[in-house]
């Protein structure tokens, strides 16, 4: 009882402290991929801590939603974290309040306050990359829809840690077409909703072209590196919901002991290492579409998760 | 589980895989503008036909299923593209189709429709008692037959319209492998050659077009032109 509540909690350390890793190794690989040399991988912890120690500047014609966006935004991939297999393969102290779709609901509930703050300020550019966050997201949710319900469908529960069992128990199980094609529809979900490339640039500057990122252009010191870090902890999640429920629940820790999740944390990382290695190829590889683009991309992405459904339904 | 079984169920889910992929990269070819990529997607689609031909070899061991994916594999991923490139000058593979008669999305929600009402379709056929193969091959062979039937309705040029036609028989033909595994290899070997000769007219055909008019969009082909007395 008190192991898992500890373990809950190192779990939500665990992604608080790798999330800005992630974000700068993948920069800094692209960098390299692309013959640059490219900032050091820890360069989101020192943006993060030089925000942090800047003075905060907040319009006064903003309202309340403008000053606890930054906090809803960091904390609801808290709370996720606490719900979903990171570190363990069996359920933690907090795993009883909520399944994956709760899990999906507190992940819109901190974007849709973020589109809201975007709104508030009345910056010209910040309602624009909201509406265009809303059409992506609302082209990804029901791909979103389609994937969980396929996911429990086939495991017959909404609740992680026991669809992440499904796949590997027989191993056959791992290259049922369902999965394959549900891994290959959420990878492309990942996409559009963490920013990346196919979908939106990460790393432009140029405010005209920007998705996701002109919703914090008006955020400054705490604030704003509060919306940095809940992003990167966002992508965090999001990758881990991907490897730890939707591939295979392998490398995690088995039963309750310190040494196993020691072990685990590393092979964790091993994992989103060899995720971060495919998504540096995808952007590498691939241009930006144009906005009207979008909507066939996510068109395709909705069509391979129904030929998951199609492939579960119809083959049994 | 003995070692044997384990193995079939996984060939199975190989072969199930396969399917998928298969059926996949049909949509990449009702979805893509280029010409080039609908090649390529046709590509794929072959090979995951010789590749699902050969799995379903490997189980109850059968030489003639796996000469069949041998035949598939060397005749549609390799002699087919090469044919239709030496026919039909590079101009056209960079060319991008912009008007396709519906945009993309509403193409593949309809191919979408079209697959689920191909299970249907088959649902009656597979209640005639057939084996475990048939039930992923012939569902995926009859939604690839309705969408290669529906490039050819949609697109108007004329590489992808071929292409849609290859997709039509490459459907058959992945139906085919699991409810008649025994069908003769010599008319596998007569098929191929015939597919073979269909791709070498049209592409001739094509290449005519394209030398005369300038354009290979048959969809603007609408009415005969009567030849002028010289």
């Amino acid at each position: 009882m008190f192991a898992r509540i500890v373990f809950n909690i190192v779990q939500v350390i665990v992604v608080m402290l790798f999330a800005p890793l992630l974000a700068g190794t993948v920069s800094r690989l692209k960098e390299i991929v692309q013959s640059k040399h490219g900032p050091s991988i820890f360069q989101p912890y020192r943006d993060i801590w030089k925000l942090f120690h800047k003075r905060e500047y907040i319009s006064e014609q903003s309202s309340w939603v403008f000053r606890f966006t930054p906090i809803i935004v960091f904390v609801t991939p808290i709370f996720v974290a606490l719900l979903i297999p990171v570190l363990t393969s069996y359920p933690l102290f907090f795993a009883f309040m909520g399944d994956m779709l709760g899990g999906g609901f507190i992940l819109a509930l901190g974007g849709f306050f973020a589109t809201l703050a975007a709104v508030d300020t009345g910056n010209p550019y910040g309602p624009m990359g909201a509406s265009r966050t809303r059409l992506v997201g609302f082209l990804a949710e029901p791909v979103f829809m389609i994937v969980f319900f396929t996911v429990s469908f086939v495991a017959g529960s909404t609740i992680p840690y026991i669809v992440q069992q499904r796949w590997v128990n027989p191993i056959s199980n791992f290259f049922e077409p369902t999965h394959i094609l549900v891994m290959l529809a959420f990878y492309m979900l990942i996409l559009a909703e963490g920013g990346r490339i196919p979908v939106d640039n990460p790393s432009g500057h140029f405010e005209l072209a920007m998705i996701d990122e002109s919703k914090g252009l008006e955020y400054s010191g705490s604030g704003a590196a509060l919306m940095k870090w809940g992003g990167e902890m966002k992508f965090f999640v999001l990758i881990c919901i991907f490897l730890n429920v939707l591939v295979a629940p392998w490398g995690l820790a088995r039963t309750i002991s310190i040494r196993e999740l020691a072990i685990a944390i590393p092979l964790v990382l091993a994992k989103v290492f060899l995720f971060v290695l495919t998504l540096v190829a995808v952007e590498c590889s691939l241009a930006k579409l144009r906005l009207f683009r979008i909507s066939e991309f996510l068109g395709a992405a909705f069509v391979i998760s129904v030929a998951a459904m199609i492939a579960w339904v119809f083959a049994v | 589980m003995t070692y044997s079984a384990q193995s079939a169920t996984i060939l199975t889910q190989l072969n199930a895989l396969a399917g998928a992929f298969f059926l996949l990269s049909t949509f990449g070819m009702v979805a893509t503008r280029q010409v080039q990529g609908c090649l390529r997607f046709f590509i794929l689609q072959s090979l995951f036909l010789a590749s699902s031909a050969v799995l379903l070899g490997l189980h109850p061991l059968s030489w003639h299923l796996i000469g069949v994916g041998i035949i598939n594999f060397i005749n549609k991923p390799i002699i087919i593209p090469w044919l239709l490139r030496r026919t039909i000058s590079e101009e056209v593979y960079k060319r991008r189709e912009i008007t396709q008669a519906l945009n993309i999305p509403i193409s593949l929600l309809i191919a979408l429709g079209l697959t689920i009402s191909a299970y249907y379709l088959a649902a009656p056929l597979l209640q005639v008692g057939a084996g475990l193969p048939a039930l992923v091959n012939l569902p995926i062979g009859v939604a690839t037959l309705l969408l290669g039937a529906y490039i050819l309705t949609v697109r108007r040029e004329a590489v992808p319209q071929l292409l849609g036609l290859l997709a039509m028989e490459n459907g058959a033909f992945f139906a085919s492998i699991a409810i008649a595994p025994e069908l003769h290899l010599f008319v596998e070997l007569v098929v191929a050659f015939d597919v073979l000769i269909a791709v070498f007219v049209i592409g001739v055909l094509t290449r005519a077009i394209h030398e005369n008019i300038g354009t290979t969009n048959v969809g603007a082909l609408a009415t005969l032109k009567e030849e002028s007395t010289r």
